[in-house]
C-alpha cells in the first residue's frame, strides 16, 4: 500500500493526513514532494498527521528528518500528530522523540503553532 | 534439531526489497514470534535487503541479492547477501550521536541491531553478507531452553 496524503489548514496551520506506509522509493517520494510544495507556497506552519501511517522505514524517519529540517531552515515550524505505537517506539529508539514537537490532540498542536 | 530453510535470489530492486519483507513477516508468524517481534524481525531484514540493493549493488541489473532463512524450534536466521564493492560495519557513524541525529541516513544498521538478537557481518568476494538472528523467547543460541521458574 503506497501512501496517500491530503491537506487542509485550520487557524493558519496546514495539517497533512498521511496514511499508508513512508519507505523507500515509496511514501518518502510523496512526503518529500508534499512538504517542498507546501514550503514553496510559502507555508511555515505544517503539522503532520501519522494517526493513518501503517509503517515506517528508516528512509521513512530520515524523510521526517529532513523534512523538519527544511522546514525550519526556512524559517517554519513542523510537528508531528497521532503517532501509532510502532511509530512512537521508532522515534524513541531512534533519539528522535525528543527533537520533534509531538502531540496526540489535534486541538491543542495547531494551539501550540499560534502562541 | 529440525530445521526448515528457505532461499530467494532476487534482482536489485525496490520489488526484492518488499518481498523480503513480507517473508521475514510471514517465517516469523510461523516462528511464533508475536505481533510486535514480527515487526521488528521484518523491518530489519528489509533494512538489511534496502542496504543490499541500494549500497551494496547499487540496484545493478547485473547484481543479484540472496535472503536466506533459517527457522529452527529456537530461533530465525537471516542471511543477506550482496555482490558489492565491500562493508565496513564499523565505519558506520553512530546515528544517536548528537551532530548526526539530524542526518536524513544512517539509521538502518542501527535498527537492525536494535531489533535483532545477534547480528554478524561476512566479507565476500564480492560483496557483504549479513546474518541476523532472533531467538525464540526462552531460548538461547544452542538451543536449549531456559528453565522456567
Amino acid at each position: 500500500m503506497t501512501m496517500k496524503t491530503s491537506s487542509r489548514k485550520v487557524d493558519g496551520v496546514t495539517i497533512v493526513d498521511l496514511s499508508g506506509r513512508i519507505t523507500l522509493g515509496e511514501g518518502s517520494v510523496v512526503l518529500r514532494d508534499t512538504v517542498k510544495d507546501l514550503s514553496s507556497k510559502g507555508d511555515k506552519k505544517i503539522l503532520l498527521n501519522l494517526g493513518d501511517v501503517t509503517y515506517i522505514d528508516s528512509s521513512g524517519i530520515g524523510e521526517l528528518v529532513s523534512a523538519y529540517t527544511s522546514v525550519r531552515n526556512a524559517g517554519g515550524e513542523l510537528k508531528l500528530l497521532n503517532l501509532t505505537k510502532k511509530v512512537h517506539d521508532l522515534l524513541q529508539i531512534t533519539k528522535l522523540y525528543t527533537v520533534f514537537d509531538i502531540s496526540d490532540d489535534e486541538a491543542s498542536a495547531i494551539a501550540s503553532f499560534n502562541r | 534439531m529440525n530445521a526448515t530453510r528457505v532461499s530467494y535470489t532476487l534482482e536489485s530492486t525496490l520489488a526484492s526489497v518488499n518481498k523480503a519483507e513480507q517473508s521475514a513477516l510471514e517465517l516469523a508468524a510461523k516462528s511464533g514470534f508475536d505481533e510486535d517481534e514480527c515487526g521488528r524481525i521484518s523491518m530489519a531484514v528489509r533494512e538489511a535487503t534496502v542496504n543490499a540493493v541500494l549500497h551494496g549493488n547499487h540496484y545493478d541489473p547485473a547484481k543479484r541479492v540472496t535472503v536466506s532463512f533459517e527457522v529452527t524450534p529456537s530461533a530465525l536466521t537471516v542471511a543477506v547477501r550482496d555482490e558489492g564493492s565491500g562493508l565496513d560495519p564499523a565505519s558506520v557513524p553512530d546515528p544517536l550521536a548528537p551532530e548526526n541525529l539530524l542526518k536524513q541516513s544512517g539509521r538502518g544498521i542501527f535498527l537492525i541491531r536494535a531489533f535483532m538478537d545477534e547480528i554478524h557481518f561476512r566479507s565476500l568476494s564480492p560483496g557483504t553478507e549479513i546474518t541476523m538472528v532472533k531467538f525464540v523467547r526462552g531460548s538461547d543460541r544452542d538451543g536449549n531452553k531456559e528453565a522456567t521458574q
